[in-house]
């Protein structure tokens, strides 16, 4: 087997160093009943590389690829493009290789560049700090939500119906288990009144923007009511871009931001893994969950930087910590950060112009179609319309002539009658004039 | 192999450390200062944002948005991002990656971890347009050979764990840990019973007590014995009505097998409560042990650890869990399953078959499918026998570096007989030497070692914690101890001078963490003009 050093004569030298007889002896503390042979297992043997590339390449011919096809889907996840340098660099040895940066004379590498991350995510969002990231944006929603319940000891929390589907239900699937969740009425296009739930039990609002349906939300009269009840807002971003073109949820009065970062620098890779950028005011930096990296010195004065404040974390507090995470989402912070890196201030804000311009455009094409309206009067690089048919099997029909029109509200809220005909489309810097027209043909088609 | 004759320590073959001499007339590579502060190929590097001369790397359309369509929260003033080319931005990367240990660069023996080979065909399939480039919500008629991916890799933990079925959504270690705790939570639920105490051992990983008390339940802590196995008699004894779970790490952190298992799961299941397995260590036994013919209800398996999908300085990693058939229809959502059409992902409630009562969710989507193609591209090129092999070879290297410093360093568990994939040892042979678990990890780096795991597991003095997979030849194994002996005798010997201050060859020397926490600086902030001007001017 290829990966495995040890020859026939190095396993019998070393076992008779160890002093025994084969390598059963080394097992023999397993229950008899629980030592099976290799013949238990229904499995293939070992293969040479070619023939597992030539298997896993066949699956992945079965999939349709973003790139491949005119491509309108987003709801929490973005097709950009990614610069080649990105992936070239994160799979340098010394970065995909390495572990947690628990030697920091050997790990600066990696603690300068989650340094120099957190610094970023504090710009991006307008916030204070922020950590070396969570593993998504979903589990970062989760997080901030407890954080809000530890801060304010309170239990209730106020799930905006602007908030992904599967945000909401991974919030209430942990943050739920003591507190109460609410979650407000789904008006697709329309900000709820959100304000009139705040009350001294709340810990916390949560509100995403732009939405899940792509309306940009004005928070600042959200974060206004929930301070003066005491209550935290919690803001969920899942475009990262579009903080290059948005207020920031800092400047609009966020206590906590919970973004998805997947947007910089990472592929769409079926879900995951992504990267939840979490970041906070500097009073409530000692609740915060996950890792954080801090600046110092060494013995000789030169600066340095190490993993600090891990007295917060699971390995130092066990059953007491803040979180039970032990890993960040490393390789996808890097990636986002040299992302980031090579855009700059310049290049993120050229980008998310671009984004806005052709969903701008898109959206005006769409809602001229006969019997299509435009539900989202404000949004970023996504939209929604509303077609005078149902929009999944719309979906699954366009899909079949090769153009993936965007994703169905039905598929996120299956409960939800009003979400019926109602398709979000998200169009990036990667949509073609050509991408976008064989949209509009495809959908006026359908509909004729 | 020891001290020779000049009490200097013994060189490996072929490697003379003396043999360096110096010309008369010219400077010690030591006593040079640079004018440039680099010292040759090792580089000191600025902060990104120290580089920023408003460049930028790539090449965007300036398009201006006239009557945007934002509801008038366009943002109002700059970001402060730096802006830098592509070249000063790969160079920036490329400098701070050679500040960095990684097991492709050495031996990387940390405990727990398990720092294996990572295999670049993983990485080459993972970015294959049809799995790197697909989006989750992608009509399912487009993604049927990302979910048969799915399906295959959970074919293959259920038959490697003899479990009926795997939730696969959990994104790390820590993050099954507490979904496999929500689906004891349900099913205890479901059977209308309130049980509230959590059994964990005193040894076990740190996110155990954290994940139990995540999942709201009291965390009782359990004794070991002297043989460094949990006391099966004491954990009985705490077994009781209110108990919802043990949750039990098998080989344990000690690195030993808990050869009581099977009776143990007997007495949990007995008392009503379910067995919470801590996968860590199933590289230690996958292909020659089902931890479902122990009785585990539950375990998660580290896609990063057994099945070597890359440890990424710190993530992403990928926690499925196997479940037992008490708790299979409790998995999260979203669930998989096949029918007329081929497969498909049911991601709500209203879909799920009959029987199922999903929990909740973990997250959004469906877990870490770039892991998973890459643990099953390293499952299909080890095969079964391979992998059977690889845990064979873990284990086999570990005993040898057990065997090999047992004599000169003190192996708690040493004498009782064999480990697993890793060999503990405890701090007494340092005992009066002055020297401590923390120096003797730093003397290793001036070695060029990454130091094994420190002061883990916590039942044991002064822990090293030392793992070095089925990935190292027996030279490289060879060398390691050679040097370890070495460093031992000398701490022993009182000649401490290397140990004191290590480690001296590295990017940086000890760093003060005791400061970084007790005035924290998390970011990178514009100097105020003011304060640069004097230093400047200072300068």
């Amino acid at each position: 087997m290829r990966y495995l050093p040890l020859t026939p004569d190095d396993r019998r030298a070393m076992l008779a160093k160890i002093g025994a007889p084969d390598v059963d002896a080394l097992y023999r503390d397993v229950p008899a009943s629980a030592n099976v042979g290799l013949s238990v297992f229904d499995l293939p043997d070992t293969q040479g590389e070619m023939e597992v590339e030539r298997a896993l390449s066949k699956l992945a011919a079965k999939n349709v690829a973003a790139g491949a096809v005119p491509f309108f889907c987003g709801a929490g996840a973005y097709k950009h493009h990614v610069p080649a340098s990105v992936d070239h660099l994160i799979q340098r040895s010394e970065f995909l290789t390495s572990y947690t940066p628990y030697q920091p004379e050997i790990a600066q590498g990696t603690l300068q560049y989650l340094f120099e991350f957190q610094t970023q995510v504090a710009l991006l969002t307008g916030m204070e700090v922020a950590n070396a990231s969570l593993y998504d944006g979903s589990t970062a929603t989760a997080e901030a939500v407890m954080m809000a319940q530890r801060v304010t000891r309170r239990g209730k929390a106020i799930l905006s119906g602007g908030l992904h589907p599967h945000y909401a239900e991974t919030v209430e699937t942990v943050a739920g288990l003591e507190g109460k969740m609410v979650r407000t009425p789904v008006t697709p296009g329309v900000a709820e009144d959100i304000i009139a739930l705040i009350d001294e039990d709340t810990a916390c609002v949560v509100v995403q923007s732009p939405d899940v349906f792509g309306l940009i939300r004005d928070l600042r009269p959200i974060a206004e009511a929930a301070h003066a009840k005491g209550a935290l807002l919690v803001v969920v971003v899942t475009e990262a871009v579009s903080m290059g073109l948005l207020e920031s949820p800092g400047a609009q009065g966020a206590d906590i931001v919970a973004a998805e970062g997947q947007s910089i620098g990472n592929g769409l890779n079926f879900g995951g893994p992504y990267v939840g950028l979490f970041a906070t005011r500097e009073k409530l930096l000692r609740q915060m969950p996950g890792r954080l990296t801090g600046e110092t010195v060494d013995v000789e004065g030169r600066r340095g930087f190490v993993l600090t404040l891990s007295t917060r974390e699971q390995h130092i507090r066990r059953e007491k910590a803040t979180s039970n995470i032990c890993t960040n989402s490393g390789l996808c912070t890097l990636a986002f950060t040299i992302h980031l890196s090579l855009l700059g201030e310049e290049g993120l804000t050229r980008l998310a112009r671009l984004n806005h311009a052709k969903a701008s455009a898109l959206a005006t094409r769409l809602s001229a179609l006969p019997g299509v309206d435009l539900v989202t009067p404000a949004f970023f690089n996504e939209f929604t319309i509303r077609l005078p048919v149902a929009a999944a099997p719309l979906v699954d029909a366009l899909a079949q002539q090769g153009v993936i029109a965007g994703v169905p509200a039905s598929r996120l809220m299956p409960h939800e009658p009003q979400a019926a005909n109602l398709l979000i489309v998200a169009a990036t810097e990667c949509v073609s004039d050509e991408d976008a027209d064989a949209l509009v043909r495809a959908i006026e088609g359908a509909l004729a | 192999m020891s001290m020779n004759n000049q009490g200097r320590p013994t060189a490996i073959d072929g490697i003379d450390s003396r043999r360096r001499t110096v010309a008369p007339g010219t400077v010690a590579p030591e006593e040079l200062t640079t004018i440039s502060g680099d010292r040759g190929l090792d580089h000191e590097e600025k902060l990104i944002f120290e580089l920023d001369h408003g460049a930028t790397g790539v090449d965007i359309p300036d398009v201006q948005v006239s009557g945007d369509r934002l509801g008038g929260m366009r943002r109002a003033g700059p970001i402060g991002l730096p802006g830098l080319s592509e070249p000063e931005v790969v160079r920036h990367y490329v400098r701070l990656s050679r500040m960095n240990y990684a097991i492709d660069s050495g031996l990387y023996p940390l405990g727990s971890c398990t720092m294996k080979h990572n295999p670049r065909l993983n990485e080459k399939m993972a970015r294959l347009p049809g799995f790197g480039d697909l989006h989750p919500l992608a009509p399912q008629s487009t993604t049927q050979g990302g979910l048969a991916l799915i399906a295959q890799l959970m074919n293959w933990l259920e038959k490697l764990t003899g479990m009926p079925a795997v939730a696969m959504s959990p994104k790390a270690g820590a993050h099954g840990e507490l979904c496999g705790l929500l689906a004891i939570r349900a099913a205890i639920a479901a059977r209308g019973e309130k049980r509230t105490r959590v059994l964990v051992p005193e040894s076990a990983h740190g996110t155990n007590p954290a994940t139990a008390a995540f999942a709201g339940f009291t965390v009782d802590s359990v004794p070991g014995k002297p043989d460094g196995r949990v006391d099966a008699d004491a954990l009985k004894a705490k077994l009781g009505p209110d108990v919802a779970a043990i949750m039990l790490t098998n080989p344990n952190t000690c690195g030993l097998f808990e050869g009581e298992i099977v009776d143990i799961a007997k007495a949990v299941h007995d008392a009503g409560a379910y067995f919470y397995c801590d996968g860590a260590n199933f590289t230690a036994i996958a292909g020659r042990v089902r931890p479902g013919d122990l009785g585990v209800d539950a375990m998660h398996i580290n896609l990063h650890k057994t099945f070597s999908t890359p440890h990424g300085g710190g993530g992403p990693g990928a926690g499925p869990v196997v479940l037992s058939e008490r708790l299979a229809a409790f998995a999260p959502l979203p669930l998989l399953v096949a029918d007329g059409q081929g497969l498909r992902l049911i991601e709500d409630m209203a879909g799920a078959p009959q029987g199922a009562k999903p929990f909740g969710r973990m997250c959004a989507f469906h877990g870490q499918m770039g892991m998973f193609v890459r643990a099953l591209a390293y499952m299909l090129s080890h095969g079964r026998d391979g992998v059977r092999q690889a845990s064979e070879d873990a284990v086999l290297s570990a005993n040898y570096i057990l065997a090999s410093l047992k004599d000169v360093m003190s192996a708690p568990f040493g004498d009782d007989g064999p480990c697993m994939h890793e060999a503990l040892f405890d701090d007494s042979f340092l005992e009066d030497t002055g020297v401590t678990t923390l120096d003797f990890a730093k003397a290793m780096i001036d070695e060029g070692y990454h130091p094994m795991t420190m002061y883990f597991p916590l039942v044991v003095h002064g822990a090293m914690l030392i793992e070095p997979t089925e990935s190292e030849s027996k030279e490289s194994v060879d060398r390691f101890i050679h040097v370890l002996r070495e460093l031992a005798l000398e701490a022993k010997a009182g000649k401490t001078e290397r140990f004191a201050g290590a480690p001296r060859l590295t990017p940086r020397r000890r760093l003060d963490e005791t400061a970084a926490a007790r005035k924290p600086v998390l970011r990178w902030k514009k100097p105020e003009p003011a304060a640069k001007e004097a230093k400047e001017a200072a300068e």
